[in-house]
């Protein structure tokens, strides 16, 4: 099987688990939801650090991949500091 | 272990999604969802770390100070951010990952091209990579200056609109095609990215304010295929994963907005429907509108059992939500029973109304959705609703020629009182009148959210027995 064809098997059973971990996600997180789906997606950042971090690339290239590790690394920290913001005032009735 | 064998690299990749699923998992409650979000924190840092010691990765400078800046801006705005901006702030960070892909791409594709690993498989995974992420970053930043006020966010529609798009689509399916006959040709994928980023724009005009929320889920979408389609061009199933994880998370939710609001994802898509200066379309006041003194209110809600209050997106916008949470303190301590009904657009993007009354304290378990409390009404003493109207409008169950016919409602109009709080007779978003305010046992509280609602609480204390 070719990479690609493992990873369209890869690709479609995480959708299958996506789907079914989503629906378990109480109406009530929804925005925490989208937040932390916005910090993970961010996970391009292993594909810019790959960009970032070869030598022999140009300038060029290397500012192409300082830009998507930061814009990405905006999405990470953002995404889960926002996200831990708004599940710390979920609170129970005292 | 040997820290050059691939597959010591593919099973952290594993950890990592491992964590990151049960992260989404956590969020089933807001008991566990700190958790969870901490087990994908924990993903993340170790997917980064693993691959800055990737063997391929020998240049550092740009790789830590990409990961400071961010880390930096990102914190900070996430610290400062107000709750009512969140769905501006998500829309923001959408754009983000669409460019960031698209970035990725082109570094990808230059990297290919010096070592000379070029298939034509990875040409059509580049250019999908890049014209997902292209698509992703415009419509982000139309959605984001819609939702923050920069642009109108009035639909905005012209003859030949979807001729254009279907023309602008074939053109970028033209210039795919080349580049994939002739890797060579960079500048048929850079045109066909310029294509991707012009479409970005057009696929959102034409979506109006209301809709937005579909509008954000459905970016969501797109960013998580963004990052899958990145994991096809580097060949590594944790991308692959976790796009598919964000991308059917943020589909699931267009389509609970979308059944919500009984709209067809297409009608939704095609757009313009619900700018935000919908004429008031409204009734004249006093055509049977009865309208309550909050002294009235407040003895109601105080001599009540059970009441239930419906807040909508006007309350936030009037900042009323501490006075709505001290209001609901003060008759819990009178032993009224108090529960808050959310309808599911409620708010800017879903859940969107949670997050608001969670920040101004008032419990999660006195919150509840639509499907949880609707059958409550019926039982409850009195139903105050604060800056909603739609949601609550009869007409979607009775009246077949209304525009709102179909969509699922709050059925507060059930309580045995009914008050709602408005600053005017406006309608709202869909501009239909709401047929509640012509009920017997509905009354009309006219008057800024924050102010009623403050003295709603002075009366009710005031009268203290």
């Amino acid at each position: 099987m070719s990479p690609t064809m493992i990873g369209i098997y890869v690709f479609v059973l995480s959708c299958f688990v996506g789907y079914h971990v989503i629906w378990g996600v109480t109406p009530a997180l929804h925005t925490p939801l989208m937040a932390v789906t916005n910090a993970i997606s961010a996970i391009v950042v292993i594909g810019a650090i790959l960009v970032a971090g070869k030598t022999d690339l140009p300038l060029s290239m290397q500012l192409v991949g300082f830009f998507a590790v930061m814009l990405a690394s905006i999405n990470i920290f953002g995404g889960f500091v926002v996200t831990n913001r708004m599940l710390a005032m979920f609170k129970k009735k005292k | 272990m040997n820290a050059l064998n691939p597959d010591f690299f593919a099973f952290v990749y594993l950890i990592a999604t491992i964590l990151f699923i049960l992260g989404l998992k956590g969020l089933a409650s807001p008991r566990t969802a700190l958790r969870g979000n901490l087990f994908a924190m924990i993903g993340m840092t170790i997917a980064v770390i693993a691959t800055v010691s990737h063997p391929d990765v020998t240049h550092y400078t740009w790789i830590l100070a990409g990961l400071a800046a961010g880390a930096l801006i990102g914190t900070v705005v996430a610290l400062k951010i107000e709750m009512t901006s969140m769905p501006e702030l998500v829309a923001a960070l959408h754009s983000f990952v669409g460019l960031s892909a698209v970035l990725v791409a082109a570094g990808t594709y230059y990297d290919h091209m010096q070592t000379g690993h070029m298939d034509t498989l990875l040409l059509y995974e580049l250019a999908a990579g890049s014209f997902i992420g292209a698509v992703t970053f415009t419509g982000s930043i139309v959605a984001w200056g819609k939702l923050k006020g920069t642009f109108s966010g009035n639909p905005l529609v012209f003859k030949g609109q979807h001729l254009l798009n279907l023309l602008l689509s074939l053109a970028m399916i033209g210039c795919a095609a080349a580049f994939i006959m002739d890797y060579t040709n960079f500048a048929a994928f850079l045109i066909m990215t310029a294509i991707a980023f012009a479409l970005g724009v057009m696929l959102v005009v034409p979506i109006g304010g209301a809709d937005m929320p579909v509008v954000v889920s459905m970016l969501n979408s797109y960013s998580g295929w963004a990052a899958a389609a990145t994991g096809f061009t580097l060949n590594n199933n944790l991308l692959i994963t976790t796009g598919a994880l964000v991308g059917s998370s943020g589909a699931i939710l267009s389509y609970i907005m979308c059944k919500a609001m009984n709209r067809g994802f297409f009608s939704v898509i095609l757009g313009g429907f619900g700018g935000e200066a919908t004429v008031a379309a409204a009734a004249q006041p006093g055509k049977g509108v009865k309208s309550a003194a909050t002294e009235d209110v407040a003895f109601m809600l105080e001599n009540s059992s059970k009441v239930i209050i419906v807040p909508g997106y006007g309350m936030a916008v009037a900042q009323a939500q501490h006075a709505t949470k001290e209001l609901y303190e003060t008759l819990t301590e009178k032993g009224v029973s108090v529960k808050f009904a959310i309808h599911p657009v409620a708010g800017r993007m879903p859940g969107h109304m949670n997050v608001l009354l969670a920040e101004s304290e008032i419990p999660y378990d006195s919150v509840f959705e639509m499907d949880e409390i609707n059958a409550e009404f019926s039982t409850c003493d009195v139903a105050l609703i604060v800056g909603a109207n739609d949601v609550v409008n009869p007409d979607a169950k009775t009246n077949k020629a209304s525009p709102l016919y179909g969509m699922p409602i709050l059925e507060a109009y059930k309580a045995k009182q009914v008050f709602v709080n408005k600053r005017s007779m406006k309608a709202g978003y869909a501009g239909v009148d709401n047929a509640l305010f012509y009920y017997p046992n509905c009354s009309l509280v006219f008057g800024d959210a924050k102010g009623v609602i403050e003295q709603l609480v002075n009366q009710v204390k005031g009268t203290g027995h």
